[in-house]
């Protein structure tokens, strides 16, 4: 039945990991193209809404930074964890936690209000997130526990207690006991760039290039690298599993944090019961569509930025369900994932099998 | 073709409108929904307002929705998306969009914008919401009636002042029938997950309770009191359909004369920055037909309906004591609004505690 | 009715589809494959039931329909893991999102709606005995189903030549590919069992559980069906009992509350994944108790190398 068989690379397709997320688009255009002709949308004026309109004015293209910018930041400390082979999947929690953190000194100690206090936001919001993430790395190198599964767990955890924080202790005492924090002031909010663009942007910016250079240049990655892809090699390259396991836990944990006290102080302004919706889980598409690389995380951020802004155009323009824009979503990561074998395997007819291998 | 014409010029003149240019150009109203308008509750409730305008209006509007917009950076965003795309009157259907709310208007002077359930206002952002407390008063009072063990189940979303108020009220209602009269409140923490509601409804049922009411938004507790035969009520629209033995009746949301006469407002350049608070007088909050109920009760409840939609009954009129034996309001003392809106207390004969 | 009756019939509501789901999904990974789209196959699940069950006026065709709905939804993601060895992770994730939205939109028309509710078994005489009738003997047939599929996956596994070697293939593939057996076979019909089994937990939801849509009616359960499988550290009847103890716990803090104990229901909320931690690290602590039940190549894509 299957005319078709695929066969391992000897390397990494040069040509096809650039080509692959173009026949993705293509593909995905002309899917999207048949289900918008399918629901009564025109489908010539549906794709120009959903892919071209969010990229065609200053503000849109600003939004497009705002809504990139925590999924840089998981992003990147994701693909770290992963090519360690550390499934951390709880970045939303740690996002949470992060923002639960940073924002104690607004709430807690408002009269602090001064450039310090704002880095110490940051810092408390990287240190909050990376506390969260310490748990699953502690948990797996002291007793062997799964760290996909308990990550998961704590990002259910750490969403009760911002609830618990926000309906309770932490409560606008002058809010009408509605849930939300008391609002963010003056240095306790993050400077602005333009429009909406806070410097959480570029943080993010700096976080690739750290992968960058840690991936490329420094010997913890290095060792991040060996123990991807051979865990008992990387005990040659002077760190042990247990410490790699921490330290990428706590690098993701920390970036997850940062893009958590971003959202809070950077755009939403105070906390409330939610914050976030979904970047944790976001990020992980965003860092496997990259490659587990600086580069392909910032493309795949902005790409995923551009199908939230793009489902939502498509809404106002065209009175397209939120849902469809949910399963266009989906449909576009399926081909975007699929088409990425290209990279390391390459299609060749069954017959031809013999001469393909030789 | 002619007599269109002039129907048009005549509503033109009627509604005010000084030039034709105008009057054939559309008015872009927008809705931004915190779920999805599948969800057959809030949201939804909501939508039938959208779609009331759309329907009264006719074309002279153009409605457009964006639904599913989460509470934070994104809320802004969309608002700035339809603001931006020539809609010149929001609604704003959530608390949680509030400081989004300010921030975009202050952006765009020219655009209104109307907020659900919030208390901050400016020039061009009016605030709503619906007194919902005082159909909550009317079916306590049915409650006291039909339970034949005095006792009510009350599945609750979350402990905001909305919802204690609603509790209250509706223990006030029951009191007036019978002092004696119990409920038990069980704190879903969500305001939508059928499963989760029906486990409580269970719950409630198993601990005595034959009678249910809910301020969650699903029609899972009805059609479990239609299972066990009891009776409950319905929550933000007619759930006669799920509980057609069960339904007392239902406390509804109607959006559609608020938002019929706002949008109207704006095309009479008559719109003005408010607060509107509105009840069964306004329309904004009406009763499902009394079912399933003697002739008595049905009586009762018409003219206790009655009596507070001509405001000669209030809902919260003291003497109020709260839980613990403080008094609140003293004899024949109304609570103010301002009270109301940030309650957070329960009024004596609760016995569940206020999670805090 | 008594009140342990009561709460044990409530129990035995809330933990039916977490069951369902978590069995399907543990056969999953048993098989070495990590499918993070539970939740997206439960909603496609449970809309399609609804909907047959409506359009047919018999629920067990909306719960059979239900099934096939869960597989079939299931079919991007074997296809993508399997055919083309993607990232198993994020693939789960992208199921999850696109049966949601899939979900909401074939549901779009049925909001509102009554639907039909899957009748309980009565057996004349035994459903009749007091306590023990309603309780053993007065449920509907999905119910028994998820009992009887307990057994029918403990025995599958550990009894039979077939389930041997889906367990071989998802401890060691290389091996398993080795002695000839169809590692991506295997896989790929344990993933549409899987897809069987959440969509019947869906099904359950909308015909039996709360019979009416909503969209994304399954609030989470998805996600906890995930937890259940580690909680269980890959054993059908643990599953069983984890999936009570979820539900117990969580009918008895509802009833904690009804009695008038002011618990935060935030913190009530939080339970059953603080358990899940903790019975993961009482499990871990026991290195041959995880290393024999723990499928080692979860998550890992398989790929001949011929």
């Amino acid at each position: 039945m299957m005319m078709f068989t695929l066969e391992r690379r000897p390397a990494p397709s040069r040509l096809w990991s650039l080509a692959a997320p173009l026949l993705a688009l293509a593909l995905a255009v002309v899917l999207s193209a048949v289900l918008f002709a399918a629901l009564g949308h025109p489908p010539l004026r549906a794709l120009y809404v959903y892919f071209v309109e969010p990229l065609s004015s200053m503000w849109s293209l600003e939004e497009l930074a705002v809504k990139a910018t925590p999924l840089l930041l998981i992003g990147a400390g994701l693909a770290l964890a992963y090519r360690a082979n550390v499934w951390n999947i709880g970045a939303e929690g740690q996002l949470i936690m992060g923002a639960i953190a940073g924002s104690a000194i607004p709430i807690l100690w408002p009269g602090w209000n001064d450039p310090l206090a704002m880095v110490a936001m940051l810092l408390l919001g990287m240190a909050g997130g990376a506390a969260w993430a310490a748990i699953p790395a502690f948990l797996k190198n002291r007793f062997n526990t799964n760290e996909i599964l308990t990550s998961l767990m704590l990002v259910y955890v750490a969403g009760l207690f911002l609830d618990w924080l926000v309906r309770g202790p932490w409560r606008d005492p002058m809010g009408f006991n509605f849930p939300k924090s008391v609002a963010f002031e003056g240095w306790h909010v993050l400077p602005v760039l333009s429009g909406r663009v806070h410097v959480g942007f570029v943080l993010a910016g700096v976080a690739v290039i750290v992968l960058w250079l840690m991936l490329s240049h420094m010997r913890f990655g290095f060792a991040v690298r060996v123990q991807g892809v051979s865990p008992r090699a990387a005990r040659f390259s002077g760190f042990s599993a247990a410490s790699i396991t921490m330290h990428v836990m706590l690098f993701s944990g920390a970036l997850a944090g940062l893009a958590g006290i971003g959202e809070v102080a950077g755009v939403i302004g105070h906390l409330q019961p939610s914050i976030s919706p979904g970047y944790g889980f976001a990020a992980i598409i965003v860092a496997v569509l990259g490659r587990l690389s600086p580069w392909g995380v910032l493309f795949a951020a902005f790409l995923l930025a551009l199908t939230y802004l793009g489902g939502e155009a498509a809404q106002l323009a065209l009175g397209m369900p939120a849902k469809v824009a949910q399963a266009l979503q989906g449909m576009l990561l399926f081909l975007i994932l699929g088409a990425d074998v290209l990279v390391h395997y390459r299609i060749v007819r069954r017959g031809a099998k013999r001469e393909g291998t030789a | 073709m002619r007599t269109t014409l002039k129907i048009t010029i005549a509503a033109a003149a009627i509604a005010g409108i000084a030039t034709t240019a105008q009057a054939e150009e559309k008015l872009k109203v927008g809705f931004i929904y915190v779920g999805p308008i599948g969800d057959h509750g809030w949201s939804y409730q909501h939508d039938q307002g959208r779609l009331a305008i759309e329907k009264a209006l006719g074309d002279k509007v153009q409605t457009s929705y964006l639904e599913k917009v989460p509470e934070g950076a994104d809320a802004e965003r969309a608002l700035e998306r339809l603001a931006r795309s020539g809609h010149k009157l929001i609604f704003a259907t959530s608390f949680g969009y509030m400081d989004s709310v300010i921030k975009v208007a202050k952006r765009h002077p020219d655009v209104k914008f109307e907020h659900a359930t919030g208390y901050k206002r400016a020039k061009n952002v009016s605030t709503y919401s619906a007194r919902f407390y005082e159909g909550r008063y009317i079916i306590g009072k049915i409650a006291a009636k039909v339970s034949k063990k005095g006792m009510a189940g009350y599945i609750a979303s979350f402990p905001i002042p909305e919802v204690v108020r609603g509790i209250n009220a509706f223990m006030l209602g029951a009191q007036s029938v019978n002092p004696q009269f119990k409920i038990k409140v069980v704190w879903v923490n969500s305001w939508y997950d059928p499963g989760k509601e029906a486990d409580a409804a269970k719950v409630l049922i198993a601990q005595g309770a034959d009678i249910l009411t809910q301020h969650t938004d699903s029609a899972a507790p009805m059609q479990v009191a239609e299972e066990k035969g009891i009776k409950a009520f319905g929550q933000a629209s007619d759930m006669i359909k799920f509980g057609p033995k069960a339904q007392l009746t239902a406390v509804i949301d109607d959006w559609a004369p608020y938002y019929v006469s706002r949008t109207r407002a704006v095309l009479d350049g008559t719109w003005k920055s408010e607060d509107t608070w509105g009840g069964l007088a306004a329309g904004m909050v009406k009763m499902a037909p009394y079912t399933n109920m003697p002739e008595d009760v049905k009586k009762m409840a018409q003219e206790t309906e009655e009596a507070i939609r001509s405001g000669k009954l209030h809902p919260f009129t003291g003497p109020i004591y709260d839980q613990d034996g403080k008094l609140r309001a003293k004899k024949g003392e109304v609570l103010s609004d301002k009270v109301l809106l940030g309650m957070n207390w329960y009024v004596k004969g609760i016995d569940d505690k206020l999670p805090k | 009715m008594s009140g342990l009756e009561a709460f044990l019939l409530t129990v035995i509501a809330a933990s039916t589809p977490l069951l369902l789901a978590a069995l399907g999904e543990l056969v999953v990974e048993r098989a070495g494959v990590l499918n993070l789209g539970v939740e997206g196959m439960m909603a496609t699940g449970a809309v399609i039931a609804f909907a047959v069950a409506l359009a047919t006026g018999s629920p067990l065709l909306g719960v059979l329909a239900g099934a096939l709905a869960g597989a079939a939804v299931a079919l991007p993601f074997v296809f993508l893991t399997q055919v083309l060895a993607a990232n198993q992770v994020a693939s789960g994730l992208a199921l999850a999102l696109f049966g949601l939205g899939l979900s909401g939109l074939i549901g779009e028309g049925f909001v509102g709606q009554p639907g039909v509710r899957l009748e309980r078994l009565h057996i004349p005489g035994l459903s009749d005995i007091p306590f023990i009738g309603p309780v053993l003997f007065g449920h509907d047939v999905l119910v028994y189903l998820s009992f009887f599929m307990t057994a029918a996956v403990a025995w599958f596994l550990f009894r039979t030549r077939a389930g041997l070697i889906l367990r071989a293939v998802g401890t060691n593939h290389t091996a398993a590919h080795a002695l000839g057996h169809p590692v991506r076979l295997v896989r790929t019909l344990a993933i549409l069992f899987g897809g069987v089994m959440a969509g019947l937990a869906g099904a359950y939801l909308s015909v039996s559980y709360t019979p009416q849509w909503v969209e994304d009616m399954t609030a989470g359960r998805g996600w906890i069906a995930l937890a259940l499988v580690v909680f269980a550290t890959w054993r059908p009847l643990r599953v069983l009992a984890g999936a009570y103890l979820f539900g117990a716990v969580w009918i008895l803090g509802l009833h904690a509350q009804a009695a008038g104990y002011g618990l935060p229901p935030q913190f009530l909320s939080a339970l059953p994944y603080l358990a899940t931690i903790a019975a993961l690290v009482l499990i871990s602590r026991n290195r041959t108790l995880t290393l024999t039940n723990t499928p080692a190549m979860i998550g890992q894509p398989f790929m001949p190398e011929r």
